[in-house]
């Protein structure tokens, strides 16, 4: 019998995932982005060589349990207050690579306040948003960034604005700060998407670096959970639905 | 800088411990009665000495969340704020001490409940020892009577967080807040390096290298058989608080029928109704907690065998009382005198409820 | 020896700056010293107060219900105060803007009328100074060379060029003094 040692030879490799990515088993459901942005801030730290000065702040949301992935030093904040916990680290230990990694709910609603200010401040932080417009962790709840007439479990008639208020557009908000020096909005459905994705987040890391102020990287996703459809139906449905009213490219490049 | 002798409000006193002892951060928001400590360190501007790093948060919750995330780096770090102010920490607090992270809270109280008043109170008694946030966690408290003491406590506040892993808190309030009183300034402590922090906090978050296992700080966890595990260790920590670090101050007790068990300014103004009891033939004593939390439960079950009576003078409805019940458990008897929402108590006042409610001749 | 001391006027009037003058010459006299300003709204424009205790002892309450000295500069402390001094205790008060003097026998009142006396020097600011010229004649609690040293120590740099106008209020506030 050949065992899986002697068909994985450093020689007949094609792809690897990235060596901070540990094995611990994903809680993600099939279909879900946060896989690949987690990748991918994992080969961007790896390849900028900062993998023991990176300081990553998970939030309360999804990906709560990001610390679970990244082999890097973690701090899980409170829903919302991300922003403020990346502040105090990146102020006090200057050299780190400090990032926080948000959704919608987590950055747009409960933490409206932090991330605008941790943004107004120009706190040299990386802030990386997934918006899939729902509630992932808690069922698939309404987000401040919920389409109108899309439907949720608080919203089961669809989004009416007159009821709950418009989408937050919360980056093009970001994007009018002068603390902010990059705002751009991803996504990761395709290769090539993920390729652009890719160079934006190190860009974002960069930034940082250089002092030049907070960079938010927005990565418009898919909830197949929440949205109730396959991933394949996600993907579609984000293309038709959730571009044209969260358009991609960047909003802000100084 | 030396040691140093200088006349200063209580506020300005916890500025200027901060940079003696070598804080490495201050994270706070303005409101009355304890602003004079952020404006304080600005005014100080410590980032250009020290290197401590002083922000001004855009609120109470991100305050105490940059805090938490200080913390988390082994820094030594603290905020202030007044009662209203706290009540928006809390969830924050709770984090932070489901974390166990160690790091310093002032709260200088005022009159409440609500935006209340600006005026001292103690009303926050419970808050501060009985929780606060949610879970069961405790906070070291600590209750400065004087504005040495408020100096003196942010080293020691933030020697025991230390040594607990927990968060300490200074109970001041108004009083101690706003009077000026002559204090000795400790010599200006360095503040730790990096390679002393890794080595102080394995478990801080300073990058993880490859000799050790990625730290996270974090109070989640969602197995509950772990989660109790969890609990229980911390309910351990507690144990060995109580043993070890309880503080308080004896004044005139040795020969007294009664005593007065008081906090803070109420102590101060407490030792001065002591004074004034004795004049008049009446032997009052006073016992001051200086730990809140854990609180001098021996030594009041102690007195409780020789005394007719303890009086708990308290700027609330009657917080502390409670405990002093706990700790007497019907030995004798135990009265509250208390004025709230922002009035202090005189001395002569303290003396009148003392022979009304106890002595009832 | 120890002395209990409330100074109470309007906002405006340097009610707390020469509270804290006095507390920082008794500290320069090697004292122990409390000063606990009533803070909030009232200090602006409204009526202020500030409790001084000079000791040689540990002070016990920074807050207190009766006064050795009562310092008093405009009606509505008199009206709180003037009950409020210990008997055989003293009371001094500007007579400005005062219009019932007080009526208790069992204390020793003074008055200096320092507003007046300020404005004749051209410099309203001289006000406190001068009362506490007056005070310090009445009870001599701390030395002139230390009150200067207070002075010193409780004005920025920038305000040291004032001093001497300061000294020369105190000595007339000393010099005009009245007991009534």
């Amino acid at each position: 019998m050949i065992t899986a040692e002697e068909i994985i030879k450093p020689e007949n490799l094609v792809y690897t995932k990235p060596k901070l990515m540990n094995d611990t088993h994903m809680h993600y459901c099939p279909g879900c982005s946060h896989g690949v942005v987690h990748k991918l801030v994992a080969e961007v730290v790896e390849e900028m060589g900062m993998e023991e000065k990176t300081i990553g702040v998970s939030p309360v949301g999804c990906a709560v349990f990001a610390y679970n992935y990244i082999d890097i030093d973690w701090v899980e904040a409170a829903h919302g207050r991300a922003p403020a916990v990346a502040t105090a680290v990146k102020r006090l230990s200057p050299d780190k690579m400090v990032f926080t990694y948000q959704g919608d709910g987590d950055l747009a609603a409960i933490g409206t306040a932090e991330t605008i200010h941790a943004c107004n401040r120009g706190e040299n932080i990386v802030i990386i948003f997934i918006n899939n417009a729902i509630y992932g962790m808690t069922g698939g709840q309404m987000a401040p960034t919920t389409l109108e007439g899309m439907k949720t479990s608080t919203c089961p008639f669809g989004r009416d604005v007159k009821l709950n208020g418009y989408p937050l557009k919360i980056s093009n908000l970001i994007a009018q700060l002068d603390g902010a020096c990059y705002v751009t909005r991803q996504s990761v459905q395709t290769s090539p998407a993920i390729k652009k994705a890719k160079k934006a987040l190190r860009q974002a890391f960069e930034n940082s670096m250089a002092g030049k102020g907070t960079s938010l990287v927005e990565f418009v996703s898919t909830c197949s959970s929440g949205w109730k459809m396959t991933p394949v139906q996600s993907n579609k449905w984000m293309e038709e639905n959730m571009f044209p009213f969260y358009p991609l490219g960047d909003l802000k490049n100084e | 800088m030396s040691e140093e002798i200088r006349l200063m409000k209580g506020n300005e006193a916890i500025a200027h411990a901060a940079v003696r002892y070598g804080v490495d951060g201050y994270f706070g928001y303005p409101i009355t009665p304890q602003s004079e400590i952020l404006e304080t360190l600005t005014e100080l501007r410590p980032w250009e000495t020290t290197g401590m790093v002083v922000l001004q948060a855009e609120s109470e919750v991100a305050a105490i969340n940059m805090v938490y995330g200080g913390a988390g780096a082994g820094k030594k770090v603290m905020t202030s704020s007044s009662s209203p102010g706290v009540s928006l920490k809390q969830e924050g607090i709770s984090y932070i001490a489901g974390a166990e992270l160690p790091c310093l809270i002032v709260n200088v109280m005022r009159g409440g409940p609500g935006l209340g008043t600006i005026q001292p109170s103690q009303a926050d008694y419970f808050q501060t020892t009985k929780g606060g946030g949610h879970g069961d966690y405790r906070l070291i408290a600590l209750a400065p009577s004087s504005v040495q003491e408020m100096v003196d406590f942010v080293g020691l506040g933030l020697d025991l967080a230390f040594k607990y892993n927990n968060p300490a808190i200074i109970l001041a309030d108004g009083v101690i807040g706003q009077m000026m009183e002559k204090v000795v300034l400790p010599k200006q402590q360095i503040r730790r390096t990096e390679e002393e922090i890794r080595k102080e906090c394995p478990w801080a978050i300073t990058g993880k290298t490859a000799d050790r296992k990625r730290n996270v700080i974090t109070s989640l966890e969602l197995d509950p058989e772990r989660m109790e595990q969890n609990n229980i260790r911390f309910q351990a920590k507690y144990r060995t608080i109580e043993e070890n670090e309880v503080r308080y101050e004896e004044l005139y007790c040795e020969d007294a029928e009664y005593i007065a068990v008081a906090f803070g300014s109420s102590a101060r103004i407490c030792l001065k109704a002591v004074e004034i009891a004795r004049e008049q033939g009446i032997k009052l004593g006073l016992l001051r907690p200086i730990t809140l939390w854990p609180f001098p439960t021996k030594i009041i079950k102690e007195y409780a065998e020789k005394v007719k009576g303890f009086l708990s003078v308290e700027l609330n409805a009657g917080q502390m009382v409670e405990d002093i019940r706990l700790s007497v458990n019907g030995r004798t008897a135990v009265e509250h005198y208390g004025r709230m929402g922002g009035i202090v108590f005189s001395p002569e006042e303290i003396v009148e409820a003392l022979k009304e409610k106890l002595i009832k001749e | 020896m120890k002395q209990e001391i409330i100074i109470a006027g309007f906002g405006g009037q340097g009610v707390l700056s020469m509270g804290k003058i006095l507390a920082y010459s008794g500290l320069m006299e090697g004292k122990e010293v409390s000063w606990m300003p009533s803070y909030g709204p009232e200090q602006r424009g409204g009526t202020a107060n500030v409790t001084v205790i000079l000791s040689d002892d540990r002070i016990s309450s920074p807050v207190l219900n009766s006064f050795d000295i009562a310092v008093v500069l405009n009606q509505p402390s008199m009206d709180k105060f003037e009950s409020k001094v210990k008997p055989g205790g003293i009371l001094i008060f500007d007579g400005y803007g005062i219009h019932k003097v007080p009526t208790r026998t069992d204390i020793h009142v003074y008055r200096i009328d320092a507003m007046d006396i300020a404005a004749g020097m051209a410099d309203a600011k001289a006000f406190n100074m001068i009362i506490l010229g007056g005070l310090l004649k009445i009870s001599p609690m701390v030395k002139l060379e230390n009150v200067l040293l207070g002075l010193k120590k409780s004005l920025p740099e920038r305000h040291h060029k004032l001093i001497p106008m300061n000294e020369q209020a105190i000595l007339k506030g000393m010099e005009s003094v009245v007991k009534l």
